[in-house]
């Protein structure tokens, strides 16, 4: 297990190297010069040159590389070329919207979809699995922004229960900040529930058609106790890699819920800094969201070998 | 027994509800969310929308009918030869840090602004500068190398705001102006909050207590909070399909105003075939700017035939110099050797009204045997590197939204790669003239030369679609220049 940990880790660290390469490569192609933008069309060539400068931009690409990395070892981001701060304060205020929300939205998206998921299975073909195929075809093919539209119109312009959007901030109430995020976090599970019911369904199913549930039946343990113990554990390792995935999602996925809903998260940061070519902040964003990706998919393969003890000794 | 339950639980909701005092409180809805709050240092319109007469103040600003005002300076004297200008200053101005405004101050701001490490977008405002002067700290004098008879009128720009040298490094996250509010915080990606400065040099102008400025990007999400009540007003609305439906709602005023955005096609004038002026105008010909209008913008912008905005005072509608007529641009594509069809290409950048428009312009175009192919292209990056600064492309579509910008035709290497040396020289003229009548009879003749020429396709002036709570009064109908100044916002209950 500590080998399979370590292999896993080395792995991890050279990936964030080569997408900290990558991220600065695509960036020095990306058509788009930040001072240029920030000074307009009327903007002489004089007064270009002189923001360049104090941007840093006139420096060779190694040299920023390296400048970049070096920060980021020492723990520091950089300054946004848009607000004029620090990109860790940011970052950090963003994440108070983003990971709430992605948090929300797993928990809400999971206890819809396993107990759904592993009922409909249970009962194949009976009114309760029809519905829940019915619900999960719906939510597959609606996406996450317009169910966020809907929601607005609906619980927010016509019943007024819920705020059209924006975010008051945690340091006020609790509650109102945590009631703000209620319609999008549920906008963003929806879609991802209805995956997550479909695959725990097919999962669970197959697992209930191998020979050694038959067995166990056949023993005599009573349906619900095969269910518990001998079912759902062993559904849950395809269940863990569509979650792992959607992990992920949330994370970066939540750039079209937080626009709709107005909200300032991480996502609507990236879109406003690649929109305003702020390159300090994009690629900050970008190394952070891959890193949350390859932070996850490293925790699901530790999650595979702590749920199939097959796995362990293989690694 | 419930009714006379209910009966009595709104009576007594009733007389615990607080007391009908007007409302000193005002949120605001903007699209975009400002880049930096110091208008001296960037361009974006966004910055100048929270920041212009509400934080900052400059020697003069720019009133609701886009003429010259006095603020920090109460009078000023111009010399014979127009080249002096010497401004008198307000007196008992104090920076929201609390130090005192003074001649130093003006000093400061103009020569940082003209500095060779100045990172201001409008440096030409200072171009004509010789030297600043401050005789006393209620005195400034300004020598000018030239004559410039718009230069009063620049300074109304936010680009020209009076800071101080003690904080004007900062300015971009927490601005120190002279204005009647001061900044309260920012939460980044979500709002901008202003309070009432209580020691504003003009006591009791304001009404309002407290400001906020929110922003949200989608149109769907604009309406849906101003329905909700979440924000007051948005004074320049994205959704111009919805505005109709706003309009009809007694609980807001809607008001299609004008900004100072000309929306033009314009066209690379050093390429075939738009190096021949019969081109131009049988495309201008080919455009039929109401039904443009119609699809574009649900309707709502005023055509143009020109490149002047409407609000100016100098305007003159153009439109009739070369009205729709399909026969006569295939006619003169005819005479211009394109009789058997052309094919040309348009590059649409993102925003709704440029796409919309550049489809409706295909189908226009089609109409008099000219295929239009449209190149998508992201604004403002990609566009500014491929059609601003490498000019490749044919025709492209965007609204130029600086006030009094029509010298943009006269400015060498820009990116319509229009060369008129006749329009060159009268634009300058026109700058170096100060007697107003004068002036403004060179731009109506300018107007008149663009629109006979046609060095861009003249489409339509960007409608300021302004909705706010019926209850708002002095809110801007129009934008002379990019701003919502709230100094004389109140409620009426």
């Amino acid at each position: 297990m500590l080998r399979l940990i370590l292999s896993r880790l080395l792995s991890l660290a050279l990936t964030l190297v080569a997408v900290s390469l990558a991220i600065f490569l695509i960036l020095e192609v990306l058509p788009g010069d930040p001072a240029a933008i920030m000074l307009g069309t009327a903007a002489r060539e004089d007064t270009l040159a002189a923001l360049r400068h104090e941007l840093g931009l006139d420096q060779p690409a190694l040299v920023r590389y390296f400048h970049w990395i070096g920060g980021l070892l020492h723990g520091d981001l950089g300054q946004s070329i848009t607000y004029k701060m620090p990109v860790s304060t940011l970052v950090t205020e963003r994440m108070a919207v983003t990971f709430p929300l992605s948090l929300m939205a797993i928990l809400i998206s999971t206890t819809l979809a396993l107990p759904l998921g592993v009922t409909a299975a249970a009962r194949r073909d009976g009114p309760v699995d029809r519905a829940v195929l019915a619900f999960s075809s719906l939510g597959v093919a609606v996406p996450n922004f317009w169910i966020g539209i809907l929601f607005i119109l609906f619980f927010a312009t016509w019943l007024g229960w819920f705020p059209a959007g924006g975010f008051p901030g945690w340091s006020g109430s609790f509650w109102v900040a945590l009631k703000a995020l209620v319609l999008p976090a549920v906008a963003l599970a929806l879609p991802q529930a209805a995956v997550l019911t479909r695959v725990t369904r097919s999962a669970t199913l197959e697992v209930i058609g191998a020979d050694f549930v038959r067995t166990a039946r056949a023993k005599g343990v009573d349906k619900g106790a095969t269910l518990r113990r001998h079912v759902v554990p062993n559904a849950l390792i395809p269940v863990t890699t569509i979650l792992g995935l959607q992990l992920s999602f949330f994370f970066g996925g939540a750039i079209l819920v937080e626009n709709v809903f107005n909200l300032p998260g991480l996502g609507r940061l990236a879109y406003q800094a690649l929109n305003q070519r702020d390159l300090v902040v994009i690629k900050d964003i970008v190394l952070i969201f891959s890193g949350l990706v390859i932070v996850i998919n490293f925790l699901v393969d530790i999650g595979y070998a702590i749920l199939d003890p097959r796995l362990r000794s293989r690694a | 027994m419930s009714k006379r339950f209910l009966a009595a639980a709104l009576i007594i909701s009733a007389s615990f509800s607080p007391a009908l005092a007007a409302k000193t409180s005002l949120v605001i809805g903007m699209p975009i969310e400002p880049p930096g709050l110091d208008p001296t240092v960037a361009a974006p319109v966004a910055i100048r929308e929270v920041t212009w007469a509400n934080l900052y103040e400059g020697l003069v600003r720019i009133d609701q009918d886009g003429k010259v005002q006095p603020l920090l300076a109460k009078r000023w004297d111009i010399s014979p030869d127009g080249l002096t200008y010497t401004f008198h200053l307000q007196s008992g101005v104090k920076f929201h840090d609390g130090s005192t405004f003074d001649s130093a101050d003006v000093k400061f701001a103009f020569d940082r602004a003209r500095a060779p490490t100045s990172t201001n977008a409008q440096k030409q405002i200072f171009a004509p500068i010789a030297s600043v002067e401050t005789p006393d700290p209620a005195t400034v004098v300004i020598r000018l190398k030239e004559t410039s008879g718009n230069f009063l009128y620049y300074l109304g720009w936010g680009d020209a705001v009076i800071v101080a040298p003690e904080t004007a490094e900062n300015n971009k996250a927490s601005p120190v102006g002279t204005g009647p509010f001061k900044f309260k915080s920012w939460t980044r990606g979500d709002r901008v909050e202003l309070v009432r400065n209580p020691d504003y040099w003009q006591t009791d102008k304001t009404k309002l207590e407290t400001v906020t400025f929110r922003f949200i990007n989608d149109p769907q999400a604009q309406v849906a909070a101003l329905k909700a009540g979440d924000l007051d007003a948005f004074p320049n609305l994205s959704a111009p399909e919805l505005f109709s439906e706003l309009k009809k709602d007694a609980r807001f005023t809607a008001v299609a105003g004008n900004t100072e955005g000309e929306i033009v096609a314009g066209m690379n004038n050093a390429k075939k075939p738009f190096d021949d002026a019969r081109v131009r105008r049988a495309l201008m010909h080919a455009v039929d700017r109401k039904a443009l209008v119609e699809g574009a913008y649900s309707g709502y912008g005023q055509p143009i035939g020109s490149f002047f905005s409407p609000n100016h005072p100098a305007f003159v509608d153009m439109t009739a110099v070369i009205p729709y007529d399909p026969e006569k641009a295939k006619a003169l594509l005819a005479e211009a050797g394109y009789g058997n069809g052309l094919s040309i290409t348009i590059k649409a950048p993102q925003m709704a009204y440029a796409s919309r428009s550049a489809e409706l312009l295909a189908a226009m175009f089609a109409e008099v045997g000219v295929d239009l192919k449209i190149i998508p292209t992201e604004f403002p990056a990609k566009w500014i590197e491929e059609v601003f600064k490498n000019k490749d492309y044919d025709v492209t579509i965007v609204a130029h939204t600086e006030p009094l910008d029509i010298d943009i035709f006269a400015r060498d290497n820009y990116y319509f790669n229009y060369k008129n040396d006749k329009f060159k020289a009268l634009i300058a003229e026109a700058g170096k003239t100060t007697g107003e009548n004068a002036r403004f009879a060179k731009y109506a003749e300018a107007q008149k030369i663009l629109a006979e020429d046609v060095p861009a396709l003249f489409l339509f002036q960007l409608p300021k679609l302004g909705v706010w709570n019926a209850k708002l009064k002095g809110l801007w109908e129009n934008s002379p220049v990019p701003a919502n100044d709230v100094t004389d916002v109140s409620w009426t209950d």
